[in-house]
């Protein structure tokens, strides 16, 4: 065997540990993010900021998976905050009226927002940019209202009250409210971990070659339908993960949680952050939720405010903070390369 | 949960005065559906962007007539006022920001609007306050309902239709017919010549915004007496006049007036066949519009 062809047969293996190895990355940032978070609670005793932390799990999981569409598939839903509110009050009215143990009313509530997102996907996937963006919209609004109307099982516009039972399981008390927030800080990290690795699968790849080209994508063979299908119901699933963390938090499901606003300020949570960069969303997410609690303590008027900052960065800047950064950091690395 | 009421349905399509009561109450939500979304549906045809903050200036349209009734005390005074003031606002908007974002992707079109779907509902309730408010009824229109086969119908009603149908009848004309019209129609295929040609597609482009918020200013002058006015009220009316522009497709000025039609008869009939899931019904059938047609009824091109 020649040194070329040793070369050439090194190349393919070379690529896959290659991906493995960025694979092991992930994987190591993941559990070194878990165990910050993790002793978080020993170094401080605020309340307030462990209450953040958990509000930024819920967020951020649920703005990352609008992302996994938005940014890696150019489907721009404006209805996403239907399965946050979904995760909230099927998971809610699971343990209310069922009394089943946490995981398995946690199992049973993305099984229905599968089912769920599947109907809804199956026909608005088809739909291309605005028409996506509307009809995503126009369901929300059906399930808000739906919500609404349905008084006796939802409660109507009071929500679901009376809060949702949280017995033990495992030795995981999430009445606790350090145990709560341990849980909340795994599944947001075990939620990242898992998102990065669509995004970085083939499936991912599959997913941008949509988003540039889908004519040419379905040209060599890809099912442009079932792919954008398939993200939909698995960004669904993670957004649904949020909302039980949110009404784990609040121990409650109020209408608000299903409302298109959560669906505006998870669009603005990316526009934030930035949808090129896979954590652009979830630094969106700790600026807006920083944002908010400032906002609100200091004006009533917290659209205006709220407004004026979204168009200095939808007109100003024109992109993410995140974005800005990357490409910051790329000028000054290539300005100090020549 | 109590989803069908099939008796209170047949009872009312048994008699001619439940039939003509609800039928009116249909046309009267179905036309101001009607201003609103032929608004949107000309903005769309020709900036090809949807404005997601039109429900602010039905909103504007509202606030601004009833001010100006309350003013002045002249109804005339005052749907000019919610008209001309919209216009103004829409130009204004379109000039100052919307004209930023063109060929932007949606993602930042749709942010612009947000921000100011946010901002428009806090001034109007900096303004006016956030509770309820109420215009009532103008002395000229406070006269005995008419019966019409044993139906009531309230005179305003009829001003309210009229008006309307008028405004389709000049818009639909004043496109197909005048200089002005060729001119917006063909800014809408092919902005790049007619800049070439001479024309200012600047100013096009802020007369179509004006015009599309000035009508949806006059559906909410209208809509004034007859609906309680509140911070947030142009949300649901945008989200309906969306639905009504996809199920006539977008773009498509006959299809926004069938559209609006098809949506205020379901909501009349729907209210008294299914109390609970009227709103549901509306969504079921753009749904059902959407599958089998998924450009709308009268759209063109391919969604």
């Amino acid at each position: 065997m020649t040194e070329l062809q040793a070369e050439q047969a090194a190349v393919v293996p070379r690529i896959e540990s290659q991906s493995q190895r960025s694979r092991y990355i992930d994987v190591l940032i993941a559990l070194a993010a878990f165990a910050v978070l993790a002793i978080l609670p020993m170094l401080t005793g605020s309340k307030a900021l462990l209450d953040f932390v958990i509000r930024c799990s819920a967020f951020g999981l649920f703005a990352t998976s609008l992302n996994l569409l938005v940014g890696f598939t150019g489907l721009v839903s404006f209805g996403h905050g239907m399965f946050f509110g979904l995760g909230a009050y099927g998971f809610g009215l699971i343990m209310q009226r069922t009394g089943l143990p946490v995981p398995v009313a946690f199992v049973a509530t993305l099984v229905i927002t599968t089912l769920i997102a599947a109907v809804i996907g199956a026909i608005c996937v088809r739909l291309k940019e605005i028409y996506f963006a509307f009809v995503t919209l126009a369901f929300q609004m059906l399930i808000h209202s739906t919500i609404l109307s349905w008084v006796s099982l939802t409660g109507g516009d009071q929500g679901l009250r009376g809060g949702i039972p949280r017995p033990a399981f495992f030795g995981i008390d999430l009445s606790n409210h350090v145990h709560l927030y341990i849980t909340s800080c795994a599944l947001l990290v075990i939620g990242l971990l898992l998102m990065r690795q669509i995004a970085q699968s083939p499936f991912g790849y599959t997913l941008r070659m949509i988003r540039d080209n889908a004519t040419r994508a379905s040209f060599i063979g890809i099912d442009v339908w079932r792919a954008k299908l398939t993200i939909f119901v698995l960004a669904a699933l993670f957004a649904s993960t949020g909302g039980i963390i949110m009404a784990l938090f609040v121990s409650g499901a109020y209408p608000e949680f299903a409302y298109w606003t959560i669906s505006g300020e998870g669009i603005f949570i990316n526009m934030l952050g930035g949808v090129t960069t896979f954590l652009g969303p979830m630094v969106g997410t700790v600026l807006l939720l920083i944002l908010n609690d400032t906002v609100t303590r200091l004006t009533e008027y917290y659209g205006i405010v709220l407004g004026i900052v979204i168009l200095f960065f939808a007109i100003g800047l024109r992109k993410g903070l995140m974005d800005f950064v990357v490409e910051w950091y790329a000028r000054r690395r290539d300005g100090s390369g020549k | 949960m109590l989803l069908l009421d099939i008796d209170a349905l047949t009872g009312c399509l048994a008699s001619s005065a439940c039939l003509v009561t609800q039928t009116t109450s249909g046309f009267i939500i179905g036309m101001l559906l009607f201003l609103v979304a032929v608004g949107l549906t000309l903005i769309f045809g020709v900036l090809k962007v949807v404005n997601f903050s039109h429900g602010a200036f039905y909103m504007f349209g509202a606030y601004f007539a009833m001010t100006a009734y309350q003013v002045t005390g002249s109804f005339a005074l005052a749907m000019l006022c919610g008209a001309a003031g919209t216009a103004l606002l829409g130009l204004v908007f379109e000039r100052v920001f919307m004209s930023r974002v063109y060929g932007s992707d949606v993602l930042m079109q749709l942010l612009v609007c947000y921000a100011f779907v946010l901002i428009f509902d806090d001034v109007v309730r900096m303004i006016w306050g956030p509770e309820f408010k109420s215009m009532g009824m103008p002395a000229a229109f406070q006269v005995a309902p008419l019966f019409i086969a044993g139906g009531v119908v309230p005179p305003y009603y009829l001003l309210l239709i009229g008006v309307a149908l008028v405004a389709a009848v000049i818009l639909g004309l004043g496109l197909a017919r005048t200089r002005i019209g060729k001119v917006i129609r063909a800014a809408a295929h092919n902005p790049g010549m007619v800049s070439a040609l001479g024309i200012n597609t600047g100013l096009i482009y802020g007369g179509v915004f004006a015009l599309g918020g000035m009508l949806a200013g006059l559906a909410g002058a209208l809509a004034a007496p007859v609906r309680s006015l509140t911070p947030g009220m142009g949300f649901s009316v945008l989200i309906e006049s969306f639905i009504v522009t996809v199920i006539g497709g977008m773009g498509s000025i006959l299809g926004a007036l069938i559209g609006a039609i098809l949506i205020g008869m379901i909501r009349s009939f729907g209210s008294l066949g299914f109390p609970l899931f009227t709103e549901g019904l509306m969504y079921l059938f753009m749904v059902i519009v959407l599958v089998s047609r998924p450009t709308g009824l009268f759209g063109k091109e391919v969604a």
